[in-house]
């Protein structure tokens, strides 16, 4: 994404090409600035310290969960499923990882296991993986409520400490969301197996006619996207203190709103992760800070959010269209 | 063939079968190293085929590959790869959302690791240099920002680039079709300089010229044969084409049309593509029955759909009558594989098979057993799957929805591919008395054969029309000399 | 003959007898007693399903990609307007499945107009839809206390010789359906399209309006069934339509449709809603906690596909 800037590209061609993706790219950090500056303008002592830290407290797991689904979307599928799993990973989080952390992380991993089996078997099968994750967001919802038939239990206190930390300077959701966006960055933009792994998506037929297993990279994708869904459920529960089986239903939408705002595709292996991150940031923030600031009622904000989304995608047709 | 050197691929006797359909029957021939051979041949010949049995992607169905003097019998992409033998496909191979440098990655599985990225770079931007010195393409520059040029120039530099794999023979699928004279002359001297390494290299091209000054020998395929086999300096244009159309034509259909002087009927239809800088158009009457000609892909079928789709099309296109379309490829165009034969032949005409506001099964049923008998589908029940038709048989099912429907303007989409000359047959007769009761045909077909049934012949070449020949002048030579154009 | 036969080796006769199978099963747990009172009362449920899988059927059908993820918020809504239409009044009952009905076909011309003018892939633009549609029914429906006309409300509940009469009205329309699947230009254009759409095309079907038309269809149902479903559970609600989300693609699924499209069933649908009623109503008999009721369905359903799988994706 950066080098397109950096290195000067001789060919006039390809360099309006690359302005118009150039654009495109820039849509989730604009979109993602006129909610700030919104917010800026209703609220100004919104824009602190503290401020920051209150709007975007929840905004570091549904960052999570966007990653997690944009793993999925990458190898062209889709996962309906994260949410209830993050509720699942939440539960066994304010439990067993309290209770018995030695259990509790065994379970965790078995899940993101469960993940990188499922990619085996829609690739396999030839799946749709929306019946398959949809069937999954059941057992996941079954899971937790057998984990945790009412609301409660408690978030270990380690998990508290770290998602409380007062950075100096820079509100920890904002940090926190900068260090994610880094790491899934170079992981998945800058690394040699990441570019197999976004070439899936692409021309798979390509990749295997080069020797690569297309089905060691989609349970990778699967498995990487569990992994991420695993730490949006613990974050969660860190911020929450405590486990719902409920809580995290709200986030499968939430994480396909957050990926197709921060510039990914449905298909073709288009993703990025900082875009993703502002994505969901910006989601975060428009969900109900801004549009509390605005008078809005809450009624409406969920509305928000599909405009939101409608409008972005209106905005990507309008420049894919002058691409042409 | 003075000196003997020793070859990198021998092929004995491969045979390659689709169905009934014999793509490659019975091919003997062998690179050597430090040789260039030119591949040429007209639309089916099985170029394609043949280059995919050597790029591993399809399994002879009989006869013998060696590499080196090794027979191998479990051949494969892999193997081939191994062994340095890389392919470039004339689709493209590449991954649209990855930049150059990734995409050369994926054909390098060593370039991991600390630095990759700049490895990468660094060896397909040499190569690029290498090939096409002023390129103008950065190694960061994601794929699909690149014009359909550069991709190409892409995909065969990355061919060329060495890592761990040797890299003996490379097989270049029409390699300049989107690239510019200087581009493409470019690449052609590097062929040269990479075949007087020692290495090997095979040029399929539809451009003569291209082919007579690069290649060492050429070798002509014809109907699934290699016809000839020579030096490049014993061939020149004439021989070429003349080798390639064949001498001894299949049996011309015994009803020859009388060369009836037809009373021309009103204007039925007539297009031009976008692309045509001056004013040919294609103009066809009623009763007329119009060939377009040329090789394939060079935008028949575009401007077919363009009819087809008039109202989209705009000023360019006029048509004035109902109109049906033939698919060529049944697969992806033509059959509903769900659904019986009586089925795929009433989609085109439900409104006239209902009974109030429900389809009628009897009426269908009618429509079915009329056209079976009348273009003589064989089946022992209308009602069976189409799949349980041989390739002909679904194509006579294509050809009854379209003549059983309100159509007065049949578009072909070269319908014939594929289909067994008894079939063929039939159905050429079908289309003279059809258009004998007024029905035009507008038909793209790449068997020149076929064109003798037409009233008027468009030759297309990269879009748009170069030449129109009027029935009588239609020769197999002259078809073939508009088609490829001299220069390249 | 040829009929009787391909009746017989059709798929979806196996989900009637998954259903008759967990009767069996719950019957056999509870000693024989209330086998009858289940049947109608999971008649009565399994009817909500059936009037949404009609509709998910058919954009299903229209090949890879196509899905109405917008259904739990339409019928949400649809249930607000008509409680509010008909104002517990029994003379206002037919203005207000009208009135659903209209609601539903509004989200299911919006819902393809996004599809068209947008270019986005129908899951984005029905999820994107439905979250607006959430909105406005959160904001009209709040505290909405109407409870249905008693009239209407009995019509729901009224059996005649234990078979609920919506059920009978239920299979009319299906049949209905299942006319204009198999025998009407619609169905057939639905199907092509689905097996391939370019083919269809060229075969002169009218694509768009073939794919605007199913759209709005698959609304329209889902407002009559928010109307029934407030008339069956005394009230509107926000979240009444919840649960038919995965249920409508569930039963499609099941029941024998292709969810690579071109291939419906009609049949299937009742025998996998029956299939689904019967198999919760099984796991209350048995006293089983949410929760496994819960993983069960999902696991079923998981299973069910990869049983029935080996077809290209939704996608």
């Amino acid at each position: 994404m950066t080098d397109a800037v950096v290195e000067p590209s001789s060919s006039r061609a390809a360099n309006s090409a690359a302005r118009a993706r150039m654009l495109r790219a820039m849509l989730p950090a604009l979109s993602f600035a006129l909610v700030v500056i919104a917010i800026a303008w209703l609220n100004p002592r919104a824009i602190s310290y503290f401020g920051f830290s209150l709007m975007l407290n929840l905004a570091i797991p549904i960052a999570l969960a966007t990653i997690a689904q944009m793993f999925v979307i990458a190898s062209n599928e889709l996962d309906l499923s994260i949410g209830t799993f993050v509720g699942f990973v939440g539960c066994v989080t304010a439990t067993w990882l309290r209770d018995a952390p030695l259990v509790g992380a065994l379970i965790l991993l078995g899940s993101i296991g469960v993940y990188a089996l499922l990619g085996a078997l829609i690739h396999l099968r030839n799946l749709p993986s929306i019946v398959v994750t949809l069937g999954m967001s059941f057992v996941w919802q079954g899971l937790a409520i057998l984990t945790l038939p009412t609301p409660g239990g408690k978030a270990p206190d380690w998990l508290s400490a770290i998602v409380g930390f007062k950075p100096p300077f820079i509100p920890f959701p904002i940090l926190a969301a900068i260090v994610i966006a880094l790491i899934v960055h170079f992981g998945l933009m800058r690394t040699s197996y990441g570019a197999i792994l976004r070439g899936s998506g692409g021309n798979p037929v390509a990749l295997g006619r080069a020797g690569w297993s297309i089905l060691r990279v989609k349970m990778t994708l699967f498995a990487l996207a569990g992994l991420f869904g695993v730490l949006s459920g613990m974050t969660l529960v860190g911020i929450t203190t405590a486990g719902d089986a409920n809580i995290g239903n709200g986030y499968t939408l939430l994480a396909i709103a957050g990926v197709i705002l921060g510039g990914g595709e449905f298909v073709g292996g288009r993703v990025s992760p900082i875009g993703a991150v502002l994505g969901a940031l910006t989601l975060a923030l428009a969900a109900s800070p801004l549009l509390t600031f605005m008078k809005i009622p809450p009624d409406w904000q969920v509305a928000a959010n599909g405009v939101i989304l409608i409008v972005v995608l209106a905005a990507r047709v309008l420049i894919s269209r002058r691409e042409r | 063939m003075s000196v003997p050197r020793s070859n990198i691929v021998r092929l004995d006797g491969v045979e390659k079968h689709f169905g009934a359909v014999r793509a490659l029957d019975g091919v003997d021939f062998q690179v050597d190293t430090g040789e260039c051979i030119g591949l040429v041949g007209h639309n089916g010949a099985g170029k394609s085929t043949l280059m995919n049995t050597l790029a591993g992607t399809l399994a002879p169905s009989r006869g013998r590959i060696a590499i080196r003097g090794t027979v191998e019998e479990n051949y494969s992409v892999i193997r081939a790869q191994r062994l340095g033998i890389r392919c470039v496909f004339q689709e493209l191979s590449l991954c649209p959302n990855l930049s150059v440098a990734e995409n050369t990655r994926v054909n390098h599985a060593s370039l991991k690791g600390f630095g990759w990225r700049r490895r990468s770079a660094a060896l397909i931007s040499a190569k690029l240099d290498e090939i096409f010195p002023g390129h103008g393409i950065d190694p960061s520059d994601v794929v699909s920002d690149l014009s359909i040029g550069k991709r190409q120039m892409v995909e065969v530099a990355r061919a060329f680039t060495v890592t761990e794999a040797p890299l003996d023979l490379v097989i270049l699928d029409e390699p300049t079709s989107s690239l510019d004279a200087h581009t493409a002359g470019q690449l052609l001297a590097f062929v040269r300089r990479f075949v007087e390494t020692g290495k090997s290299c095979i040029l399929i091209s539809h451009l003569l010229g291209e082919i007579l000054d690069n290649a060492d020998r050429i070798v002509v395929m014809r109907d699934g044969k290699v016809v000839a086999i020579d030096n490049a300096s014993s061939f020149d244009r004439t021989r070429l084409v003349t080798t390639m159309g064949g001498g001894n034509h299949a049996e011309k259909p015994a009803t020859r049309a009388e060369t009836i002087a037809k009373q021309a009927g009103p204007q039925r239809v007539r297009a031009r593509s976008g692309r045509q800088t001056d004013s040919t158009e294609l103009v066809a009457h009623e009763g007329e029955i119009i060939g377009l000609a040329g090789l394939a892909g060079h935008g028949q079928t575009e401007l077919l759909l363009s009819i087809f789709d008039a109202r989209a099309a705009g000023r360019n296109v006029e048509v004035t009558a109902p109109v049906a379309l033939v698919a060529g490829d049944r697969q992806t165009d033509g059959i509903f594989a769900q659904w019986s034969i009586g089925k795929n032949i009433g989609i085109r005409s439900l409104t006239r098979l209902r009974n109030g506001l429900l389809i009628s099964p009897r009426k269908e049923n009618e429509m079915a057993e009329a056209w079976k008998k009348k273009i003589g589908i064989r089946t022992p029940d209308m009602n069976n799957n189409i799949l349980s038709l041989s390739g002909g048989n679904q194509q006579k099912a294509l050809f009854a929805r379209a003549l059983g429907s309100d159509a007065r303007i049949i578009l072909m989409d070269d319908p014939m591919r594929g289909v067994d000359i008894g079939t063929k047959l039939e159905v050429y007769d079908l289309i003279r008395d059809e258009a004998k009761a007024g029905r035009t045909f507008l038909w793209y077909t790449t068997e020149t054969d076929e064109l003798e049934h037409c009233d008027r012949v468009y030759v297309f070449r990269s879009g748009v029309i170069v030449a129109s020949l009027n029935r009588g002048e239609v020769t197999e030579e002259k078809v073939i000399q508009s088609s490829f154009s001299e220069a390249s | 003959m040829t009929q009787i036969r391909a009746v017989f080796s059709t798929p979806w006769i196996w989900s009637f007898v998954g259903a008759f199978v967990v009767w069996l099963a719950t019957i056999t747990f509870t000693g024989g007693v209330g086998g009858g009172g289940m049947l109608t009362a999971a008649l009565s449920l399994a009817v909500f399903m059936v009037i949404v899988g009609v509709g998910q059927m058919f954009v299903i059908t229209l090949g890879p990609g196509n899905v109405d993820l917008s259904l739990p918020a339409n019928i949400g809504l649809a249930s607000a307007v008509a409680m509010t239409v008909m104002n517990g009044q029994d003379s206002r009952i037919a203005l207000g499945i009208l009135a659903a009905l209209a609601s539903g076909a509004a989200v299911g011309a919006a819902n393809y107009m996004l599809i068209w003018a947008l270019r986005i892939p129908p899951i984005i633009a029905t999820l994107s839809a439905s979250f607006i549609i959430h909105s406005i029914d959160i904001a009209f429906g709040r505290g909405l206390q109407i409870k249905p006309p008693p009239g209407f409300a009995d019509f729901t509940n009224v059996q005649f010789l234990g078979i609920p009469v919506m059920a009978m009205l239920t299979v009319l329309f299906t049949i209905g359906a299942g006319i204009a699947l198999n025998r009407m230009i619609y169905g057939r254009s639905v199907l092509a399209i689905g097996q391939n759409l370019r083919a269809a095309w060229l075969a002169g079907v009218n694509v768009g309006w073939i794919r605007f038309f199913t759209y709005t269809l698959c609304g329209m149902l889902g407002g009559l069934n928010g109307a029934l479903l407030a008339g069956y559970f005394r009230g509107a609600n926000v979240d009444i339509g919840n649960e038919y989300l995965l249920s409508s693609i569930a039963v499609v699924v099941i029941g024998g449709t292709s969810v690579a499209g071109g291939k419906a069933n009609i049949p299937g649908i009742w025998g996998a809603s029956l299939f689904l009623v019967l198999l919760l109503t099984m796991l209350n008999t048995f006293g089983v906690s949410a929760g496994v009721r819960l993983l069960l369905t999902g696991l079923i359903i998981v299973g069910v596909i990869t049983a029935a799988g080996g077809e290209k994706s939704l996608r």
